[in-house]
């Protein structure tokens, strides 16, 4: 029992000056977890930067589930981090409830508009980079059958889905199959069930996939690889999950979005207020590497490039879901 | 045509969904039967799926992996076996102990392994058990009636689908038609008998547990080697559980373990084939609706149809020789 209780003290001892040091900013993920390739590990990766860049250390937690979430939020809080980021939609309840404790902190949420003083709300115009991604789908595929399948069935995932359908249209799809993967936020990682939705829907004669589901992409990504169709990973570059049966990625750059607040908030110039980031802000983008040269012709690309522009110059307007709760593709 | 080619293909997939569940089923079976309650099948199946991914891609060889599987799949059943069986502890909290360890070892012996958050590296071809294209499947693909159903729905499996639909008419004959199969019955049943027949009861159990780490085991090698292509947290999702729930179902009888599996199984895939086409009649129905099906129905069909399921009398109760 003395020893349990020396090593719990030598072990508080070590943790403790870590705290002392600077102000640390705070980052939280989402069910999905840090190391889902996808939405959270962008945060991560944007975290990361700023700790490479800077010098200075952070402080992370990763929710396991929903009755957490004002706790850790509130806990570093209390600790005074600043500014404390959040990444999900779904810390939205929790962070109404802390923010308005702690006027003094800086808070980020990314995917939600939260309106508060001091909370920065960072939402993307992921329709936009999913209708670019829908182009190059309804170019690739043969059967000009695509495919779509979301995480949980929330309005967000809609959004997605919708600018795809618009984007996949518009380049000659006749069918766009959409699947959700479940309503619950188990639906963030469930790659078992991604990949039996993927082989059901390459069954129905689709040969390009989207998958708009965290975690439960990687399973999607496996089962288009291994039928030998196409994949398309969303948020992080997934290109390099199956390389060669990735036609591209919607990279959402939340990566930035963390980085942003972060260095906002050490340089003392973080605001709050919502920021809509879309493809004229480089909020969202598609993905090129050399794992997807070879999949992406010259003419998918003029026809990319071309469409970017229509929509940054406002001659596209690619409708958003959340708007109105339909999508009139 | 197309609606029968539409069915097939549910059908097929109906089998792809319902393989790890008739194999935790069955491993259920040789568990329950002997009189040990076994809640942690879900987290044997869970570090099977860990070990057997993580072999496999570290030896380059699925065979390896599916050996690995098995060994960690089995260690745990003794884990339990030693806590229930010889310190005749709580069956159930043993159990629930036992998926706890499971979720939590394999994310972190997985981070220090691979530094992947608890993922291992996706498989590559080869390590994984690929699918079996049956003799003359695509040129007897376009033949009406009968080639669509040996092209999608017997050929083109894994190995590892048709080991365990063999283990449903193996495990009936280990059952029902060996001296060891009718004591492991009867040990479920009633051990004082067993005892006084100058049987060990302890021993007896122990060898049933072993049959169940050796199928979960293998339903976990199919999660992460056949199924997806490397182990992700958490993968079971359930799955377990709902062999539980199968197992309930099917009266503690092999048959019925598959057919209810199926059932699951061709619910699952109905319900991810229907999301968002329109039904006849009905029209368009809620994606909602369709996910809940599976759990709607199992709850009517509990309730309803199959009668009273009576369990194997001794289990759940710790076995204690009279002195």
């Amino acid at each position: 029992m003395k020893r349990i209780v020396l090593g719990l003290l030598a072990a508080t001892a070590m943790v403790l000056p870590a705290f002392a040091a600077d102000v640390q900013p705070a980052i939280l993920y989402d069910l999905g977890g840090k190391f889902d390739k996808s939405f959270n590990e962008a945060a991560f990766h944007g975290a990361e930067k700023f700790k490479t860049e800077t010098g200075t250390p952070y402080v992370e937690f990763e929710v396991s589930n929903a009755s957490q979430r004002e706790q850790a939020l509130r806990r570093f809080a209390e600790d005074g981090h600043n500014p404390i980021v959040m990444a999900g939609f779904a810390w939205e309840d929790a962070l109404k409830a802390v923010a308005k404790d702690y006027p003094d902190l800086n808070f980020a949420i990314i995917d939600d508009a939260v309106d508060m003083p001091n909370v920065r709300s960072l939402v993307f115009k992921e329709n936009e980079g999913s209708y670019l991604v829908g182009i190059m789908a309804a170019m690739a595929s043969k059967t000009k059958k695509v495919a779509f399948i979301g995480g949980m069935d929330i309005p967000l995932i809609r959004k997605f889905e919708c600018g795809y359908v618009g984007g996949a249209k518009s380049a000659g799809a006749t069918d766009v199959i959409q699947n959700m993967t479940g309503d619950t936020p188990a639906a963030w990682n469930d790659p078992a069930k991604g990949g039996e939705i993927a082989k059901t829907q390459i069954d129905q004669g689709a040969d390009v996939v989207y998958a708009a589901a965290g975690g439960t992409g990687v399973g999607v990504l496996q089962a288009a690889a291994d039928a030998g169709k196409l994949g398309i990973g969303v948020d992080s570059n997934q290109n390099g999950l199956q390389p060669g049966k990735v036609l591209t990625s919607m990279m959402k750059r939340v990566d930035i979005a963390v980085y942003t607040a972060f260095m906002d908030g050490k340089n003392g110039t973080f605001k709050g207020g919502v920021e809509n980031l879309g493809l004229k802000e480089g909020g969202v983008d598609y993905a090129m590497d050399d794992n997807n040269k070879a999949l992406v012709t010259d003419e998918m690309k003029a026809a990319v490039e071309k469409a970017k522009a229509d929509i940054i110059s406002g001659k596209i307007q690619v409708h958003d879901y959340t708007a109105d709760n339909a999508c009139p593709y | 045509m197309d609606v029968f080619i539409a069915i097939v293909q549910i059908l097929d997939s109906t089998i792809r969904l319902s393989v790890p569940l008739l194999l935790a089923c069955l491993a259920g079976l040789f568990s329950e039967r002997s009189g040990i309650f076994d809640i942690g099948l879900e987290g044997k199946m869970l570090v099977g799926a860990f070990a057997g991914a993580a072999a496999a891609s570290v030896f380059h060889s699925a065979f390896i992996g599916l050996g690995m599987a098995i060994l960690i799949s089995v260690a745990f059943a003794m884990v339990h076996g030693f806590a229930s069986i010889t310190h005749r502890g709580n069956q159930i909290v043993s159990g629930v102990a036992i998926n706890f360890i499971a979720a939590g070892s394999t994310i972190i012996l997985g981070q220090a392994w691979f530094q992947q958050g608890g993922r291992t590296p996706a498989l590559q071809p080869g390590e994984r058990f690929d699918a079996i294209v049956w003799p003359g499947a695509e040129a007897v693909r376009d033949v009406p009636i009968i080639g669509p159903i040996y092209a999608e729905l017997i050929s083109g499996h894994s190995l590892l689908v048709y080991l365990a639909f063999l283990m449903v008419p193996f495990t009936w004959w280990v059952l029902f038609r060996t001296r060891f199969g009718l004591r492991l019955r009867a040990v479920g049943e009633n051990p004082a008998a067993v005892d006084t027949a100058g049987i060990s009861v302890a021993w007896l159990r122990y060898r049933a547990l072993i049959c169940t780490g050796i199928l979960t085991g293998v339903a976990g090698a199919y999660l992460s080697m056949v199924q997806n292509g490397g182990f992700v947290k958490d993968m079971t999702a359930g799955k377990g559980y709902i062999a539980l729930a199968a197992l309930i179902f099917a009266k503690w009888k092999p048959v019925n373990a598959m057919f209810a599996c199926l059932l699951f199984g061709f619910l699952d895939a109905a319900a991810i084939r229907l999301q968002g086409s329109p039904l006849p009649i009905i029209g368009k129905v809620p994606v909602q609706f369709m996910q809940a099906l599976p759990y709607i129905l199992t709850v009517i069909l509990l309730a309803g149809f199959i009668g009273k399921a009576i369990p194997p009398r001794a289990g759940g109760v710790p076995y204690v020789k009279e002195r």
